[in-house]
């Protein structure tokens, strides 16, 4: 057998060699030469923490106990890791965006930058940890305690605890506090854990091909062996295998160390493409073994040997030393890395937040100007690795190694997951708030605690609380919740704590309202792909940048701080060193920062050189409710295009009625000018002739009389012009009179005589007789006179016709020619309009547009009837006038 | 000569946004994969599924994950500008 001494020298050197792999990626990062360090491959090694040595010696005793129910372990995370497009790569976006540096400082960022959350899930996290800190301790010292001689007792275990946890918590402080990376990156930890990755895998791997190979004729026979062992038969109830898929699912995303190594520690996105289905493969890989080793360890060892131990005795037992020894660094490399990790996590959650928060309130308000900073973290980052190992042993004291590993496990993974309900929510849902993470963390811990954490951890509760409930209330008992009885007791707090959990976090949402931060918070994280730049927390304030770099000297260090601040200068434009305090300056510094402390602390920070955040409603609206506010947006362009086209088509409209009236404008300006100059032109030129003499008398009756012709036409003409200009001008004196209509039409007909020569005009004098008026007829008359020598002028038909119809207050005009086509109608009435250009109207165009005034000025009115054979002209007689009809 | 337009314009966007379709389904067609144990009867027994092969359907569907992952893992990865460019309609 090996000599105990010459274990402890080959531990201790491999520990060594751990040491210098870790010390030559630190300087080979230092120097920026960190490419090959940030390889997937490296990324894909290090997400192994999630198999420690509970995976390594558990997972046989797991087999050997309940046959393939060990698989539930690597099952959930294959499916979390197989799916990272839905999950993973939004957790990480998040985590670079938010420079998150914990899952607390993740749900702490999410709900406003709350501490009081950041404290919540450090303490679930703690208190989850340390079983699982003082089972890898426990695996540590029963893999010794085998090489051991004889006769180990309870001191020497002890002893070797200690001094295992002694070594560890060196070696974390030495790498993973070496210095305060703004992005909490540890190369030398990740490269000396990926190191150990390949040695467990390697070494488990060995066993196997040793157990299958050497003990076992191959696969067939090991089949063969699986079907004759005790766990030949599937054994595994639905509930379990659910239930337990699930909790690992949740596992690899809330444990703090996984937390780390795949979100904090990431560096590339793309690396979870690969991660995808290396780290399934890994997992494949590492359990691949484990039921073969386990029948086979059941078959050939004494009877009562630890199966948790297999992995180990089995080869010792058959005489392989050398692969007893591999075995056990591999058991020795899995604990180790999960210790490493998880109280790296753990150290920056307690130092982030409780640590510092503790202290900058204990220093008073300009605590961030006094003191170096980064001295105070990086001491309480070594304090609380030191704590949190301590506690892990003084756990494994308490306890005793009488657990089986595997409920050690499940009950730390069952722990931590009480931080998956708000996580989810807090990605997924912009609703959840801060009151309802709160609410459900607590809910979940309490039932946690209270149904599997004491009852299971060896730390015990009484007994007549376990069988009666608290003070003799049976629905109370902690394994039988509600009084249902005989549930497993993991399926029991999971079902119960998730259920309560989640419900917590969705009514504390549902009923609380969230502070400005915690909106805008939300809204970043929920849509991290949507924003690539972050809305600034930060108004303009009082911050003077001298300060502020004093500050960031102390937390970043002074050479990191100048470039950062010397860069922004830069990218301001401001000439020397010190950029301008601009909100956009602050929102980037405080991410810096909180890559350092964690962000409710970076945010406190600048808050008390700043003096406090503001988040205005701008900032709010311009995240909080982007799609209401796009919908909004999008309603009001609608109705703004609608009312601009409706408006372009008013102009339109009006254009096209200006550019006819201008079109008829010219046309009466030839017209006119045409009308007076042809009178003008004859009178000119009869009255010189007149004036030369020599005409004889009856030719100069008749010259005389064109002259006076002439004349009276000129005096029409400007008589309308007159008439026209008077009645819009409303200088007009009416003469009312009474009389009827009949009369009315008759002295119309009677005055275009001459014009109506061809116009058979058709009445129906009862109906006017009976019409009686009471108006200036004169006026009304006028209107008649123009309707019908309109009609005498420009009716087309044949043998034109004009109808005259009286229904009470309306009378139509209706002549039996084409009418007038549908564009014209709109501009008849104005002044000038002469629909066709022919000169033989002898009018200006000027009839209808007096008909219009008169017809105002009397109260009626006049427009011209559609629909009717030929062109007809309502006129609809005022009301005065009509009731006089009655 | 002219080629006929292709009617999707942007094929490869297309194709990349259907990709991440699968890439979403995988893990829900995964956990079918592996809740169907969920119906074998446990216990001792004729009826009783026997590990061997409960064993072996395990790792095959698991084997089945990885290689569909690993399939996925490249194109998804690729960086997103590769897409401007749409079809060649």
């Amino acid at each position: 057998m090996l000599s105990f001494n010459l274990l402890v020298g080959i531990a201790l050197s491999y520990v060594a060699i751990l040491f210098v792999v870790a010390f030559l990626a630190e300087r080979r990062a230092e120097r920026g030469r960190d490419g090959w360090l940030r390889s997937p491959l490296i990324y894909t090694l290090s997400l192994s923490v999630y198999c420690t040595g509970w995976t390594f010696y558990g997972a046989v005793g797991y087999a050997a106990r309940s046959g393939l129910e060990y698989l539930v372990i690597y099952l959930g995370p294959t499916l979390i890791l197989v799916g990272w497009w839905a999950l993973l790569r939004k957790l990480v976006r998040v985590g670079r965006t938010q420079r998150i540096t914990s899952i607390a400082d993740l749900i702490s960022s999410r709900f406003g930058k709350s501490n009081t959350l950041g404290v919540i899930v450090t303490v679930i996290a703690v208190v989850a940890t340390t079983p699982y800190i003082a089972l890898q301790l426990q695996s540590v010292t029963l893999s010794v305690s085998v090489f051991a001689a004889q006769g180990w007792g309870e001191a020497e275990l002890q002893a070797t605890a200690f001094w295992v946890a002694v070594g560890l918590a060196l070696f974390t402080i030495l790498f993973g506090t070496r210095n305060l990376d703004v992005n909490e990156r540890h190369h030398g930890v990740v490269m000396a854990i990926a190191l150990e990755a390949v040695v467990k895998l390697f070494a488990l791997l060995a066993v196997g091909v040793f157990v299958v190979w050497q003990v076992a004729d191959g696969p067939a026979d090991v089949l063969a062996r699986i079907d004759a062992s005790s766990q030949a038969e599937w054994q595994i109830g639905p509930g379990r295998w659910a239930g337990l898929i699930f909790l690992s699912a949740a596992a690899v995303l809330c444990l703090p160390r996984m937390f780390h190594v795949m979100v904090v520690e990431n560096s590339d996105e793309r690396h979870l493409a690969t991660a995808s289905w290396a780290f399934p493969l890994y997992l494949g890989a590492m359990s691949l073994f484990v039921l073969p080793i386990a029948v086979i360890g059941l078959d050939v060892m004494p009877e009562g040997s630890n199966p948790d131990l297999f992995v180990l005795t089995l080869p010792l037992h058959l005489g392989a030393e050398g692969l007893a020894f591999f075995s056990f660094l591999g058991g020795l490399s899995s604990a180790t890395s999960m210790v490493i990790v998880a109280s790296i996590a753990l150290s920056i959650m307690v130092s982030n937040h409780i640590v510092m928060p503790i202290w900058l309130s204990s220093t008073g308000d300009r605590a961030s100007m006094s003191g170096d900073v980064r001295r105070i973290v990086i001491l309480s980052r070594r304090v609380s690795i030191a704590v949190v190992l301590s506690l892990g042993w003084l756990y494994f004291q308490l306890s005793g190694a009488r657990e089986s590993l595997a409920s050690i496990g499940l009950i730390s993974f069952a722990g931590s997951a009480q931080i998956l309900p708000p996580l989810l929510a807090g990605l997924f849902w912009r609703g959840a708030t801060r009151i309802g993470a709160g609410a459900g963390l607590g809910i979940g811990f309490a039932i946690w605690v209270y149904t599997l954490f004491l009852p299971g951890s060896g730390l015990g509760l009484p007994e007549s609380l376990m069988t009666d409930g608290p003070a003799g209330i049976g629905w109370l008992r902690p394994q039988a919740l509600f009084g249902i009885e005989g549930m497993d007791p993991v399926l029991h707090t999971v079902l119960w704590s998730m259920l309560f959990n989640t419900l917590a976090v969705f009514a504390g949402s549902v009923l609380s309202f969230p502070s400005p931060l915690e909106r805008l918070q939300g809204a970043q994280v929920v849509d991290v792909f949507a924003h690539s730049d972050s809305p600034k927390g930060w108004g303009q304030g009082t911050a003077e940048a001298e300060d502020l770099l004093v500050m960031a000297q102390r937390i970043l260090g002074s050479a990191q701080a100048h470039r950062l601040f010397e860069g922004q200068a830069r990218l301001q434009g401001t000439a020397g060193y010190l950029p301008e305090v601009t909100p956009d300056f602050l929102h980037r510094l405080e991410r810096e920062l909180a890559g350092s402390v964690g962000a409710a602390t970076a945010h406190a920070m600048i808050g008390q050189i700043q003096g406090g955040t503001s988040v205005s409603v701008e900032d709010l609206i311009a995240v909080a409710d982007e799609t209401a506010q796009m919908r909004e947006y999008s309603s009001r362009l609608e109705a703004k295009s609608a009312e601009l086209t409706l408006t372009a088509q008013k102009l339109r409209e009006a254009n096209e009625k200006l550019t006819a009236l201008s079109i008829q404008k010219d046309g009466f300006l030839s017209q006119i000018s045409h009308e007076l100059r042809t009178p003008m032109t004859s009178i000119r030129a009869f009255s010189e002739l007149l004036r030369d003499g020599g005409v004889p008398a009856d030719e100069r009756a008749r010259f005389a009389s064109i002259i006076q012709d002439e004349a009276v036409r000129l005096t029409r003409l400007l008589d309308d012009l007159l008439d026209l200009s008077v009645l819009e001008n409303g200088q007009v004196t009416l003469n009312i009179a009474g009389g009827s209509l009949v009369d009315l039409i008759d002295r119309a007909m009677a005055a275009t005589e001459r014009q109506t020569t061809g116009l058979r005009i058709i009445r129906d004098r009862d109906a006017e007789a009976g019409c009686l008026l009471e108006t200036d007829l004169d006026r009304l008359s006028q209107v008649f006179i123009n309707l019908i020598s309109n009609a005498a002028k420009y009716c087309d038909a044949a043998v034109p016709e004009l109808r005259i119809e009286v229904n009470g207050r309306t009378i139509d005009v209706i002549d039996n020619g084409s009418g007038i086509p549908k564009p014209s109608r709109r501009i008849i009435f104005e002044k000038f309009s002469r629909l066709s250009d022919h000169a033989a109207a002898g009018g200006a165009g000027l009839g209808l547009a007096i008909c219009r005034e008169i017809m105002e000025k009397l109260g009626g009115s006049i427009d011209y009837l559609p629909g009717r054979e030929g062109a007809a002209f309502r006129v609809v007689l005022p009301e005065a006038q009509a009731l006089a009809a009655e | 000569m002219s080629q006929r337009p292709s009617i999707f314009l942007a094929r490869d966007t297309y194709r990349r946004r259907r990709l991440r379709d699968v890439a979403r389904v995988l893990p829900v067609a995964g956990t079918v994969l592996l809740m169907l144990p969920l119906t074998w009867s446990g216990g001792s027994g004729d009826g009783a599924q026997l590990n061997s092969t409960a064993a072996i359907y395990i790792f095959g569907a698991w084997l089945v994950l990885i290689l569909a992952a690993a399939a996925l893992a490249g194109p998804l990865s690729r960086p997103e500008t590769e897409e401007t460019g749409g079809g060649d309609g």
